[in-house]
């Protein structure tokens, strides 16, 4: 949406059209809300300090040149954003309170809504609500829009365009939750975010990178909530269950901070906890106000179970493993201008990889200059035709599949199962072996076969069957990248029980592209930012 | 995590299968029905669309919950979150839309 907006802004004269699954309103990870701007260059600091941070994180594993271009908008997009009605707390003088080093604070229940009511503001921009893209179009190697449908009516759209921006979410669901029952949905990230973004490039022919640089959220047990709220807002320490603060022997990188709750736990210390036990009524009542702004989860817990933070220190688990760019660096290969390696696609936010650490306003950044970027090239080239377009077919074989021993249900959660068995998920500590990814690929060739003969009856069975190929694909290549990186990078995020530590062999990009249904693997160098000419 | 609609508040206006970000509300003889509650992310983007607070929010059981429910009530200023514990007993928060987190 934050693209649009800047496209729509800037050139009156185009004809922009947003295509969402759901409603903008209320869609993707941010439908709750968000608890913090967590990627601002705060007083004293530089975009370069920004840099430096996030390549730290990412063990030296993500683009200069991407992270820099965005690191110099993010005060910007941040004013925008302010301006269109999000409420940033102040001191006195009117200037943005810091939350820690590089994050602000704010009231983000509403930010979605603030985007949309944007969004509806110019007369240029379209947006088409509860259409699911499926697929992109193309002409040779030139992306010419996509197609997709009404997940309601039986309508099927053919979205030409001169230029397309895949700005979708990153991939949950790949692998089985903290509670595969009841619970199967409560989890970090949108479980609507199927990784339809990636499929989408991956089958079209485009260069992904990073796939194996998953990303793990330390949570607040069952409620899956934040613990940055905690942590920073509230200066909570992680403690064991002996009551010892434990991190400073574990590093303090994102996947440090994981890796420490789950050795403490395998060496008998655990559970552990974020310890809140003494904080005041006032800072209390602040964090009830705060989840209820972001993770309601929690302050319903805090308040029926009545063991409010002041008396029990808030318990932590890791969640189960993502794809997702916004955070780690999984995504198309794009060059500084976020152009994908296919003409006429461009990519920002969660589905732009090798930049990480970006969030909220970091894919605003992205989202800006994509739009810049699409706006210099749709005036210095025509729409082509279409090569040629299956869509009608494969939707009505899905519809005309005899009813089969498998539902979609039961295929997803065998794919998940798969997954945390033998791909590294929460029952092996995020560890794996390359014996067992062998037998995760086995399993995910399996249940992609059998994808196939899935029936749909109504629109919504036609997306839950959509929703699953685009994970099964992302697995697929997921497990080809974790396969790849024969060392560990990153505790836990990658952490190869074969190659359990650094090897400076591996000081590289695994980059992969699909050539006749197969996953190549690409290595490219560190100083790599080329994309050759379009 | 999921919700709970109350039938007989609900009026049918079908905000609340607007904004499901899953699209997994829907309309069923003019009263919203979720098509399964395991599918529920929590997000309380329903809750809080519901102009009849027909739809609460709930921890599951599998999450420590205890049987309170979770209703919202957005108005232009403030939105005002309210508890109704298993006992009849209730507890309201009021968040005011112009106030930042404090952390």
């Amino acid at each position: 949406m934050f693209a649009a907006i800047r496209l729509a802004e800037t050139h009156p004269e185009l004809s922009i059209l947003i295509v969402e699954k759901a409603n903008i309103v209320r869609s993707g990870c941010l439908a709750a809300g968000v608890n913090a701007l967590n990627a601002y260059i705060t007083d004293g600091h530089t975009p370069d300090d920004y840099v430096e941070y996030a390549l730290n994180d990412a063990n030296g594993i993500a683009r200069r040149d991407l992270l820099s271009t965005m690191s110099e908008r993010l005060n910007a997009v941040t004013r925008k954003i302010e301006s269109l009605g999000l409420v940033i707390l102040k001191d006195a003088d009117g200037n943005y309170i810091a939350r820690g080093a590089r994050n602000i604070k704010i009231n983000g229940e509403n930010i979605k809504p603030l985007l949309a009511a944007a969004v509806k503001s110019f007369s240029n921009v379209e947006v088409l609500n509860h259409v699911n893209v499926v697929d992109l179009m193309l002409n040779g190697s030139t992306v010419i829009g996509a197609w997709g449908f009404d997940v309601r009516e039986p309508t099927i759209y053919r979205l030409r365009a001169k230029a397309t921006l895949m700005a979708t979410g990153g991939a949950a669901g790949l692998y089985r939750p903290n509670h595969p029952g009841f619970s199967r949905h409560v989890m970090w990230y949108c479980p609507f975010n199927t990784g339809a973004g990636y499929a989408m490039g991956i089958r079209a022919g485009a260069e992904m990178t990073t796939f194996e640089m998953r990303f793990i959220a330390l949570r607040c047990k069952d409620t899956i909530a934040p613990t940055g709220t905690l942590a920073q807002g509230a200066g909570a320490a992680q403690i064991n269950a002996r009551g010892e603060r434990y991190q400073h022997r574990y590093g303090n990188t994102t996947s440090e901070r994981l890796h420490a709750v789950v050795s403490e736990n395998l060496n008998g210390r655990g559970p552990c906890a974020l310890e809140t036990i003494g904080i005041t009524v006032e800072q209390e009542k602040a964090l009830e106000h705060a989840y209820l702004n972001m993770a309601p989860a929690q302050t319903l817990k805090w308040l029926e179970t009545k063991m409010p933070p002041s008396i029990a220190n808030v318990e932590i688990e890791g969640s189960e493993p993502y794809v997702v760019g916004g955070h780690t660096a999984s995504g198309y290969w794009i060059d500084r201008k976020r152009r994908t390696t296919l003409r006429g696609l461009y990519a920002a936010g969660d589905v732009a990889g090798s930049c990480p650490q970006k969030y909220v306003t970091g894919a605003f950044a992205e989202g800006e200059i994509a739009a810049e970027s699409i706006a210099e090239y749709v005036a210095a080239h025509d729409l082509l035709p279409l090569d040629r377009f299956n869509a009608v077919e494969e939707v009505e074989r899905l519809f005309g599949n005899p009813r089969g021993l498998y539902s979609t249900d039961e295929l997803e959660e065998a794919m998940q199962q798969s997954m945390d068995e033998y791909a590294g998920g929460i029952r092996s500590n995020y560890r794996y072996t390359d014996a067992q990814l062998q037998t995760a690929t086995a399993h995910i060739d399996r249940l992609e076969r059998l994808s196939e003969g899935l029936r749909a009856e109504s629109m919504y069975d036609l997306l839950k069957i959509y929703e699953l190929r685009e994970r099964l694909t992302v697995c697929r290549v997921l497990i080809e990248h974790l396969k790849a990186r024969r060392e560990t990078r990153w505790h836990c995020f990658a952490e190869h029980a074969d190659y359990p530590d650094r090897d400076p062999t591996f000081d590289c990009f695994i980059n992969s592209r699909l050539v006749d249904g197969k996953v190549e693997i690409i290595l490219r160098r560190l100083e790599d930012d080329g994309i050759e000419e379009h | 995590m999921s919700i709970s609609i109350d039938r007989s508040k609900c009026v049918g206006c079908g905000a609340c299968v607007e904004v499901c970000p899953g699209n997994l509300l829907v309309l069923e003889n003019k009263c919203a029905r979720i098509r399964d509650v395991r599918d529920c992310w929590g997000c309380t983007a329903c809750v809080k669309a519901c102009r009849r607070q027909a739809i609460a929010y709930y921890l599951a059981a599998d999450l420590g919950g205890a049987g309170t429910k979770l209703y919202a009530l957005d108005e232009k200023r403030t939105l005002t979150w309210r508890l109704e514990f298993p006992d009849g007993s209730q507890q309201s928060i009021v968040v005011d839309k112009t106030q930042s987190n404090q952390y």
